[in-house]
């Protein structure tokens, strides 16, 4: 078994909207048995097809090089993959729903009937992964719209496949720069703002952000600490020397005979 | 009707109704779910029991903080007869922000996971620890209080030699977790309204925090006054308000040169809601009260103080609500509006709030230095025991020396 990155490389122009990956997603995850297609993605379907003009757009997790979901994830219930799947442990989700907030994507799904809820959100079919299987989507589907591969090969075979017919191709990959690289690229021949993708998303992780401040704990605490202990030192100090001159002002009142005693 | 109102009074009523509709929608909540009970989605995860009970309620207890620093760090006594009400109220702040979690997160009895599982590049666990270690800083700050009442000189004694420690921790917690309540948010640069989202948030969240909490000293020692019948402290709320139009002041500079550095006041005029809601709660919580505290007439006047603090409050609500639901509608594409269960858990737990207040208040040496002030009688049931009270604490304080 290969430890190399694992992707999906889904290209717009040659799916044809047959729900098969959907289908299979579905059976691969023990999912109940569909009475219709699933338009959007929810607890019960990791994937759907968004249709725009008769392009289809599949949904699913990007599964990110830096995912957002596993570092704001507090109990660090979300881990990435040494193969590239972005995976969530129930057991260990206290339920902040943190994940969904931050997600550029807006994938996480919740399980908002239940008492005891879960996120759900595509798993990249890891447990067919360490297989040496592909994804069940890209297994099922017939036009071969999503392939499964190498992360490195996927990423050339998407160059290759944009040079190779430039008007066809809008030159982008979608998912190659995205929130600093996912292992889920798409290609279109339509340019991605109107088939409802963010495309004004930075190009480094957003874990960068909150890192910036969270980096500067140690900083606010051992300087802010040491303020603090020097500022109560002088003001402490200060009144200990209001006190002792008190005392002896008053130790010369007494000396010289008179009652008066200063409060 | 009105008989019955006034045999046992408006807000006896009021805060039994409200509980009343609180624990039936609380039943709700934990027997039917989240998506029973509220209006939260996928596309909209954190409602008000985020953006008021957490956001609010931690920001509204930064008077703690404030206070402490004034009269334990930098020894100014003068403000100690405010210390004691201020860190209650900072202490139930925290608590209710724990009961709101409760609600709030999908699977609560897992709650102390955070203890053991740990991610530190999560705001998350940041505020989780701070949560954790804040209140129990608050409890041990606040517990001689409890203490005298039960006249355990030994313990008290072994609390105040710890406090100076205690204080700086509480400081310094208090300013990671003000400010970590704005670093939540640097992780949606996406989806919140530019007028909101700065890099620089948890410097916003922790100024405007301490405005805050200056204004809930002056309120809650205004309604502590009618409640119990007790004298004002008018020398030191003036003082106390001279601090919040300071940060009020501090706050709106920042605030006016991040939106310049990232050239967003042509968004000022832009006519949406979004900019209608900000200048709402930049006139309600910064501007008018400004301008009301930097006068000295207004500072001296109990109604002013009572007026400008109050505004700040309100205020620093719709700010925090702004971040959390109106600044994140436009992106997601939801509209949010709680829904009635939410509301009524949001109710019950601000009217627990209160009660808690009164009762600790009423039973407990709370209020301690009410002879020193202005003609008003003093709380009745505090008297009773008082003599004691204040024998224990200043044969603590020659202990202590």
């Amino acid at each position: 078994m290969s430890t190399s990155k694992k992707a999906l490389l889904i290209d717009l122009t040659l799916c044809v909207g047959c729900n098969a990956c959907q289908l299979a997603c579905k059976e691969v995850n023990h999912m109940p048995e569909p009475e219709k297609e699933e338009k959007a993605l929810s607890v019960s379907a990791y994937t759907a097809l968004d249709e725009y003009d008769g392009v289809f757009v599949r949904r699913m997790c990007q599964h990110c090089e830096d995912p957002t979901c596993a570092s704001v994830c507090p109990v660090g219930a979300f881990t990435k993959m040494a193969e590239g799947p972005v995976v969530y442990d129930v057991e260990k989700c206290i339920g902040c729903r943190y994940c969904m907030q931050a997600c550029p994507f807006q994938v996480p799904r919740y399980e908002w009937s239940s008492t005891y809820p879960r996120v759900q959100k595509c798993i990249f079919c890891h447990e067919r992964l360490a297989q040496g299987l592909p994804t069940a989507c890209s297994e099922a589907c017939p036009t071969g719209a999503t392939k499964f591969g190498d992360r490195e090969e996927l990423l050339k075979e998407a160059a290759e496949r944009l040079a190779g017919e430039p008007d066809k191709y809008v030159q982008k990959i979608y998912g190659q720069q995205e929130v600093g690289g996912t292992s889920v690229f798409y290609i279109s021949s339509v340019p991605f703002e109107q088939l409802g993708f963010k495309t004004t998303l930075q190009n480094t992780p957003l874990p960068q952000l909150t890192w910036n401040a969270l980096s500067k704990i140690p900083g606010v605490v051992s300087v802010g600490g040491a303020m603090l202990f020097g500022i109560w030192w002088i003001t402490n100090r200060r009144e200990e020397v209001r006190e002792v001159e008190r005392e002896m002002r008053n130790q010369e009142h007494k000396n010289n005979g008179k009652n008066e005693v200063n409060s | 009707m009105k008989k019955f109102l006034t045999t046992f009074g408006f807000w006896k009523v009021t805060a039994v109704a409200i509980i009343t509709a609180g624990l039936y929608s609380t039943y709700v909540r934990f027997f039917h779910g989240l998506g029973a009970s509220t209006n939260l989605t996928d596309q909209f995860p954190w409602g008000i029991w985020i953006g008021f009970d957490v956001l609010c309620g931690v920001g509204l207890a930064a008077g703690g903080f404030t206070l402490a620093a004034i009269v334990y760090i930098f020894n100014i006594k003068r403000f100690e007869p405010i210390i004691r009400p201020t860190i209650l109220t900072a202490f139930l702040g925290y608590v209710l922000v724990i009961v709101g979690l409760m609600f709030d997160l999908g699977r609560p009895l897992q709650i102390w996971h955070a203890i053991i599982m740990w991610n530190p590049r999560s705001v998350m666990f940041e505020v989780a620890w701070c949560v954790m270690l804040y209140t129990t800083v608050l409890a041990l700050e606040f517990s001689p209080v409890i203490l005298e009442r039960f006249h355990m000189t030994k313990t008290i004694k072994m609390v105040k030699r710890i406090s100076i420690p205690l204080i700086i921790l509480g400081v310094l917690l208090s300013t990671l977790h003000q400010s970590s309540l704005g670093s939540l948010y640097l992780i949606v640069p996406d989806k919140m309204y530019p007028l909101w989202y700065s890099a620089y948030m948890p410097v916003f969240f922790y100024t405007s925090a301490i405005a805050a909490g200056c204004a809930m000293i002056i309120f809650e020692s205004f309604i502590s006054s009618r409640a119990f019948k007790r004298g004002l402290e008018l020398n030191l709320l003036t003082e106390i308000s001279r601090v919040c139009v300071v940060m009020l002041g501090v706050y709106s500079i920042m605030k006016i040169v991040d939106l310049n550095d990232r050239h967003m006041f042509s968004l000022l005029l832009v006519p949406r809601f979004e900019t209608y809601m900000f200048w709402a709660e930049v006139a309600v919580g910064v501007i008018i009260p400004f301008i009301l505290f930097s006068q000295k007439k207004v500072r001296k006047s109990p109604n002013g103080l009572f007026i400008g603090a109050s505004m700040v409050v309100v205020g620093f609500v719709m700010n925090r609500m702004n971040i959390a639901i109106t600044g994140m509608e436009g992106w997601s594409g939801a509209t949010y509006v709680p829904s009635f269960t939410e509301f009524m858990i949001t109710m019950m737990i601000v009217t627990i709030g209160f009660v808690a207040f009164y009762f600790i208040a009423k039973y407990f040496p709370v209020f301690t230095h009410e002879e020193h002030h202005d003609g008003n009688e003093p709380a009745h049931a505090a008297t009773a025991w008082k003599h004691d009270v204040e024998s224990v604490s200043r044969r603590t304080a020659e202990l202590q020396n």
